[in-house]
């Protein structure tokens, strides 16, 4: 192990690393709001906290429309494509080779950024939790506006199961934010994962070939 | 590939702050961020009302109709006639005048005066209404309860036009019977007195105009027989009242006066009455510019606050009275429960007593029972439709429950309903135990309840005068009386929070059941499962993390 040297590679662009930290901050926001707006706590007051949910939220939709144009555009929605390969030794790792010091068994690069276990989670993260909290978000912000209308279908569609659906997604993605974070701790160092998303270095151990471009001027080996 | 993330690190997030301001300006329109807009109900409405005083081109002092030596109320009446050839009839037609409501008057608007069959027309004080505070049966001679009556004398003669059109107080009653009883009278002095008197009279009928507040208020401000027993959001308060009381009828604001709203047609006063609402269907003046102002949205529109607010998505489901009237009887006590049962208790001298209660009103009489005064009382809130059910002396009651004489009408499922804040008055009064029907005794006079304290023969004699049957058999039953509550609007900073609703326990709306509430509502079953998965996710990285302590991340030192 310790005869492998790490060596730090660029992982994340600018773009990735600003959106990820403000759909973190978004997230975060609409989890603190949420929970005040569900009736759990009061902090901002209801009516701020409605606002700022509301107001975050509809951000957050439209910011994520360009995500996705984004992930179509340059390609990178090829990071989220699942796999069964070694789907199982990275859970194996997670649950018993971490213990025993053992090396992680996929490594980072440019071309895979996700292992297949983050693959798996992401994809149903950005492919379906999100969107599905998105989607009954827009509906219960609309509500008023098509319920009892003209519209026969929308018409008769009760608050209830929106409400409830969008609270059970918020539960999940606060479970999902909870592992995150502490995932991030399981790097080299408890701050190496956290600082690779900040400036966008991550440390690798030196078996992958990284291309003489992707290390910039002041990293060269 | 390469050039695609050349393109990724130089521009993509100059991109990205571009689209991140634009999405901010898209969605800051939908959002209440902003203070400085004006909401455009208010615009509306200040539109609507701009007018201060309606114009008038006559000054009934100078008519010399009105310049006579009126020996009586009537022909007083009959000089205004002389000009308003169709007032009277007109009014003749109105519940002011004949003090009976039905459903098909409402609908024929008021073209029926046919009294004969007055058992199809039960509603109304001179129908079979009752109600569960001074239950008088009708045709009583009290004279403080027919001073209401719109007419010279009770029921009998013109109509008293003054009483709502003359703008000098005037006791007219005392200055014809004074005028009477010197009309023989040869005496120089009785004559000067009587010029005295005809010019104080030709004064004050020459002060002609528009009713204000204290005209209606004499009897609506006054009903059941003081201040603020009844409505609670209508007491002599409103007489002079600041924008903090009433933000439209505030002397330092709009200064509104009840007809300002109660808009009327031919001398029809627009106002719920009894069971029927006060509009059929609520629309705005834009919608229909001759439809009364007796909503808040026939100036206010159906969304009046800022276009962004999320409180506009509110008006289709909740009354704005509900969130604008936070409390009522702000000013002036009022009762909100009196107790027939209790009445007839005497001192130790055997005399009927009083006492007074903190509120500085009566909390108990001998000859009425026991009261409950309220003041700053939080409503409580029905869906209603604008319209009310009333149990009348001809209805059948169950007087194993709570039985509502009045209640509102109105379902969650219903579009035209909305979340509309009451006022219930709880009663406890007699009732037939064969018959099952609420009893109307006599109150006043020398057999009437409140000079003999003996129910048997009070009820028997009202009952009577009702010509309603009386089993003789007798008992008092709970029940309860509702009134809208609509005015006494506070000014917008005064309005309901959110969270006196939006709340888990002891909501406003906590008693509403049947609808999703955020703040307030909550599926167990999610709740659970959700927060057993948060609690399940921080365990498990506690213990996954502990187990990389414990293991050193398996790295041996």
């Amino acid at each position: 192990m310790s005869d492998k040297k790490i060596i730090k590679i660029y992982l994340y662009t600018k773009f990735e690393r600003f959106w990820h930290w403000v759909q973190a901050l978004m997230i975060i926001t609409l989890l603190i709001t949420g929970i005040e707006v569900h009736g759990t706590f009061n902090l901002l007051g209801y009516q701020w906290a409605v606002a700022v949910h509301s107001f975050v939220g509809l951000s957050w939709v439209i910011l994520f429309a360009f995500f996705v144009f984004w992930l179509f555009t340059t390609g990178e929605w090829r990071q989220y494509i699942p796999t069964t390969k070694k789907l199982f030794s990275v859970m194996l790792y997670y649950s018993i080779g971490i213990f025993q010091g053992k090396p992680h068994p996929v490594q980072k690069s440019p071309g895979a950024k996700h292992n297949p276990l983050q693959r798996l989670t992401y994809l149903a993260l950005s492919a379906l939790l999100l969107p599905v909290q998105m989607f009954t978000g827009l509906l219960y912000y609309t509500w008023n506006s098509w319920n009892n209308s003209a519209i026969p279908i929308l018409s008769v569609i009760p608050l209830t199961p929106i409400a409830l659906l969008h609270t059970l997604v918020s539960f999940m993605l606060l479970s999902f934010l909870l592992v995150h974070v502490y995932m991030t701790t399981t790097g080299h160092s408890l701050f190496s994962h956290i600082s690779g998303m900040i400036t966008g270095w991550e440390e690798i151990y030196e078996t992958t070939q990284v291309e003489d471009w992707e290390v910039p001027a002041g990293h060269k080996r | 590939m390469k050039k695609i993330r050349i393109l990724n690190r130089l521009s993509a997030f100059e991109l990205f702050i571009c689209m991140m301001i634009f999405a901010m300006i898209a969605t800051l329109t939908p959002v209440d961020l902003s203070a400085s807009e004006e909401p455009i109900g208010r615009t509306m409405a200040r539109q609507a009302v701009k007018r201060e005083h309606r114009w008038i081109t006559t000054d009934h002092s100078k008519h010399e109709e009105l310049k006579k030596n009126f020996m009586s109320g009537d022909e007083i009446t009959k000089a205004c006639l002389s000009c308003h050839s169709e007032a009277a009839s007109q009014f003749h037609k109105t519940i002011h005048w004949t003090w009976l409501a039905s459903e098909e008057d409402f609908k024929a608007d008021f073209k029926s005066t046919d009294k004969a069959d007055k058992k199809s027309r039960r509603y109304g004080k001179a129908g079979y209404s009752i109600n569960n505070f001074c239950l008088s049966s009708n045709n009583m001679q009290d004279k403080a309860c027919l001073s209401c009556h719109t007419g010279w004398d009770s029921i009998n003669g013109e109509v008293n036009c003054l009483k709502c059109h003359g703008l000098t107080k005037f006791n007219y009653k005392e200055a014809f019977d004074d005028i009477k009883e010197f009309a023989s009278d040869d005496d120089e002095e009785t004559k000067e007195i009587m010029a005295e008197i005809q010019n104080d009279i030709k004064k004050a009928v020459g002060n002609i105009g528009l009713p204000d507040r204290s005209h209606c208020g004499e009897c609506h401000f006054k009903g059941g027989g003081g201040d603020g027993v009844k409505h609670g959001d209508l007491d002599t308060s409103l007489i002079k009242p600041n924008r903090n009381l009433d933000v439209h009828m505030g002397v330092d604001g709009k200064n509104f006066t009840c007809t300002r709203c109660h808009t009327t047609t031919n001398h029809n006063v627009a106002g719920r009455i009894y069971t029927n609402p006060a509009v059929e269907s609520n629309k705005s003046l834009l919608e229909d510019d001759l439809a009364p102002k007796i909503t808040c949205i026939s100036c206010h529109s159906e969304t009046p606050h800022k276009t962004s607010s999320k409180m506009n998505d509110h008006t289709d489901k909740v009354a704005c009275q509900s969130c604008h009237i936070p409390e009522y009887a702000r000013i002036n006590p009022t009762k909100m429960g009196w107790d027939w049962s209790k009445a007839g208790k005497r001192d130790k001298d055997g005399k009927p007593y009083t006492v007074v209660g903190d509120l500085g009103k009566e909390t108990y009489l001998s000859i009425k029972g026991e009261m409950i005064w309220e003041k700053n009382v939080k409503p409580q809130y029905f869906w209603s439709n604008g319209s009310q059910t009333s149990t009348t002396a001809v209805d059948v009651i169950d007087p194993s429950t709570v039985v509502k004489v009045s209640h509102p009408v109105g379902d969650k499922n219903d579009p035209n309903s909305r979340i509309f804040p009451f006022k219930v008055h709880k009663g406890n009064q007699p009732y037939d135990k064969v018959h099952k029907t609420l009893l109307g005794p006599l109150l006043s006079g020398e057999k009437g309840y409140w000079t003999t304290l003996n129910w048997d023969e009070s009820l028997t004699i009202g009952n009577e005068m009702l010509g309603l049957p009386f089993s003789g058999e007798f008992a008092f039953v709970e029940s309860t009386y509702v009134f809208p509550i609509t005015h006494m609007v506070a000014p917008r900073e005064k309005a309901l929070k959110c969270i006196e609703c939006h709340t888990r326990n002891d909501g406003r709306l906590e008693n509403l059941t049947g609808f999703y509430m955020p703040g307030r509502d909550k599926a167990s079953i999610v709740d659970s499962f959700g927060w057993l998965a948060v609690l399940g996710s921080l365990a498990g990285v506690a213990l996954h993390g502990l187990g990389r302590f414990l293991t050193r991340n398996g790295k041996e030192k």
